[in-house]
């Protein structure tokens, strides 16, 4: 059991840093998710945590303990890789007993610790096969029994779930997240994919480019993003990002539309500012024709582009101001192309960034 | 008659393949074996007539010559093998770590591979030859000895000094087919075993050797296969003497058979030579067979 502080770490891969001095505490037993586009160097930072790259730069520590020259076997982590990397030639009941083995345990605990945590992931039956012999989610599974065998103090994930098909990464994700409440540790768990991040964190953590764009509970991130970025990446589908400028106390957009300025963001900006509009498409909602309506916030009218129909709610596909722009009805009807409707857009959950920095004006 | 042209054409088409094997392989092949079991001696074509059974191989096991040639050149194999394994393998891991100069190295690991065994006879021949040999002039520039050694004559030091040959000339199969087995080597399993708690060396005994051990067994097959080109190598630096100390099967079925000319006898100790690397190449291509089942579809 363990927490994890970096302290300013930078990864150089010869001349090109690729992570840019990052801090970041990460508490006992917390579950943290690090999350970002591709080449972030989300994977660089946790093959740090776990001492497979070295530091360039900055300090980290595992339970207090400065680790950046120790090996990764003096770390006390497990790690589960992205295509689990488990050893060929050894059985499962190998594989899962091969980290105790090492660590010169006892026979007969090394039999009590695996069978127990194949009773945990459902592998019993497995125990004698060798890993060319098991599915993708078994394979899985035996990566995640290798990790837990061990009883480290943090667990590392890269990307664990990105090589199964969707159905097994919904249902492994819940594994992982009821594993985590039975197992209590501290996680650290990369992925770039922001529903995985969402379901799965205490805490996310948005990486871009090699810096840290936001920490926060899942709620913060997803309802108060510090930046354009921020905003876009969380969230499915996306934020919709428009841009526009402030006059009397109106965002005014392209095509001459016109907002209020929510009340809470009234005195953040001033008249004349190039501002960015953002709106998520669960805040933009069609009313009219038995679709009930609210009665706060403005109104907008806009054409369907397209209509996708998810079974609860129907995605519109339409354009605000030249962009496109997704919006979200409720209680789905037949629409068709073309067609204009009456979007309601629920104010008090609009925002405003500034369109120079891309930083949230409620920050400034 | 459509139904058996079609039953017709894969023998058709393979015929070239089907001759040849007939001609290079089994026709020789059972046409040494049936001299096996006559008294055919070279300068008597006649004797070829005589059918004699096993007597030929009766006498052969009853024949403490034979079984010394027998047993020495298990050694050889043995040693040879095993020092060319581990060779192999040091120089495999050394050029997988470097980053310069390594398509080069490569290339000029295989220059032993390309020269003829007479060649190498020859070669180590000059090096340890007691008098104008280097091995000895060096030892002696240096002051580490001052008589001269008599590599190629003395009992044991005869062996030793074939070994070198052939470990100098086949290592590089060894390292090559290992180096080979380095750069499939999937890097995650290792990185896994380091957080697993293993040091270095845990990772290479139990990860990285488990994982090279089928193309190990490779090059043993391939090396078992074509081990006798070593006579080549024997019979320019010792021909098997003096006094029959270096004598190996190879060496004695050419005396056998060409000195002597005695051809039926010769070709009896032939085929239990055959046995024997088939016996060898068997054994290594079970073990191939069985650890390749673990290499199968996992990543
Ligand atoms: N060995 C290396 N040498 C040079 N640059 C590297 C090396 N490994 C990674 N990089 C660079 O570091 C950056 C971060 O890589 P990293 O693997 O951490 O990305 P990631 O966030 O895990 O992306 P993904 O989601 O695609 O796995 C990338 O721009 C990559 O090109
Ligand atoms: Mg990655």
């Amino acid at each position: 059991m363990a927490s994890i502080n970096l302290n300013t770490v930078v990864k150089r891969y010869g001349k090109t840093e690729v992570v840019h001095g990052i801090n970041l505490d990460i508490a006992h037993n917390e579950f943290v998710v690090l999350v970002g586009p591709s080449g972030c160097g989300k994977s660089t930072t946790l093959r740090m945590i776990a001492g497979l790259e070295d530091i360039s730069g900055g300090e980290i520590r595992i339970g207090d303990v400065l680790v950046n020259d120790l090996p990764p076997r003096k770390r006390n982590i497990s790690m589960v890789f992205q295509n689990y990397a488990l050893y060929p030639h050894m059985s499962v009941r190998e594989n899962l007993g091969f980290g105790l083995k090492i660590a010169k345990r006892p026979p007969d605990e090394i039999v009590r610790r695996v069978d127990e945590a194949a009773d945990i992931l459902g592998l019993t039956e497995l125990m004698e096969r060798t890993p060319a012999e098991l599915s993708g989610g078994q394979r899985q599974r035996v990566a995640m029994g290798r990790a837990i065998v061990r009883q480290p103090g943090a667990f590392l994930f890269d990307e664990p779930l990105s090589n199964l098909d969707a159905k097994l990464r919904v249902q492994m994700r819940t594994e992982i997240k009821k594993l985590h409440q039975k197992v209590k540790t501290t996680v650290v768990y990369v992925t770039h994919d922001q529903v995985e991040a969402m379901t799965l964190a205490d805490r996310i953590v948005v990486m871009k480019d090699g810096h840290i764009e936001q920490v926060g509970t899942p709620m913060e991130v997803f309802n108060h993003p510090v930046n354009t970025f921020v905003a876009s990446f969380i969230g499915s589908p996306p934020m919709n990002l428009v841009p526009a400028r402030i006059a009397g106390g109106e965002v005014v957009l392209a095509d001459d539309t016109r907002l209020p300025v929510p009340g809470r963001l009234a005195g953040r900006v001033t008249d004349g500012q190039e501002v960015i509009l953002g709106i998520r498409p669960d805040d933009m909602t069609p009313v009219g024709h038995g679709i009930h309506d609210s009665g706060e916030g403005a109104m907008l009218s806009l054409p369907v582009e397209l209509a996708e129909l998810l079974g609860t709610e129907t995605l519109i596909y339409t354009r605000l101001a030249g962009q496109e722009a997704q919006g979200k009805m409720f209680d789905p009807r037949d629409v068709e192309p073309g067609e204009v409707l009456e979007f309601r857009v629920a104010l008090d959950k609009v925002h405003l960034f500034d369109a120079g920095t891309g930083r949230s004006v409620r920050l400034d | 008659m459509r139904w058996r042209a079609e039953k017709h054409t894969p023998f058709l088409l393979l015929s070239p393949a089907i001759l040849t094997i007939l001609f290079v392989v089994a026709i020789p092949l059972a046409f040494s074996l049936y001299t096996s079991m006559t008294p055919y001696k070279l300068t008597k074509p006649d004797t070829i007539n005589t059918f004699v059974g096993l007597r030929n191989y009766v006498r052969l096991f009853s024949d403490d010559k034979f079984w010394w040639a027998f047993g020495r050149t298990i050694l050889f194999l043995a040693v040879a093998l095993n020092l060319e394994f581990i060779l192999g393998l040091g120089i495999a891991l050394l050029i997988n770590r470097i980053t310069w100069g390594q398509r080069t190295l490569r290339t000029m690991m295989m220059f032993p591979m390309m020269f003829s065994p007479i060649l190498v006879g020859f070669q180590f021949k000059y090096i340890f030859n007691d008098n104008i040999g280097i091995l000895n002039n060096a030892l002696q520039a240096l002051g580490i000895t001052d008589g001269s050694i008599a590599w190629l004559v003395d009992k044991p030091l005869g062996m030793i000094s074939i070994i070198t040959a052939e470990v100098w000339m086949s290592t590089s199969v060894f390292a090559i087919l290992l180096l080979a087995g380095l750069f499939a080597m999937p890097r995650d399993p290792l990185e896994a075993a380091k957080v697993d708690g293993c040091n270095p060396w845990q990772v290479f005994r139990h990860i990285t050797l488990p994982f090279l051990m089928p193309f190990a067994f490779i090059a043993m097959t391939i090396r078992s296969l074509d081990v006798a080109r070593a006579y080549d190598i024997v019979d320019v630096m010792t021909g098997g003497g003096p006094a029959g100390r270096t004598e190996v099967l190879w060496t004695l079925i050419a005396r056998v058979g060409y000195d002597n000319s005695k051809m039926g006898e010769a070709n009896a100790m032939a085929y239990v030579s055959t046995l024997l690397s088939v016996a060898f190449t068997y054994y290594f291509f079970t073990k191939l067979v069985a650890a390749r089942r673990y290499m199968g579809g996992a990543e």
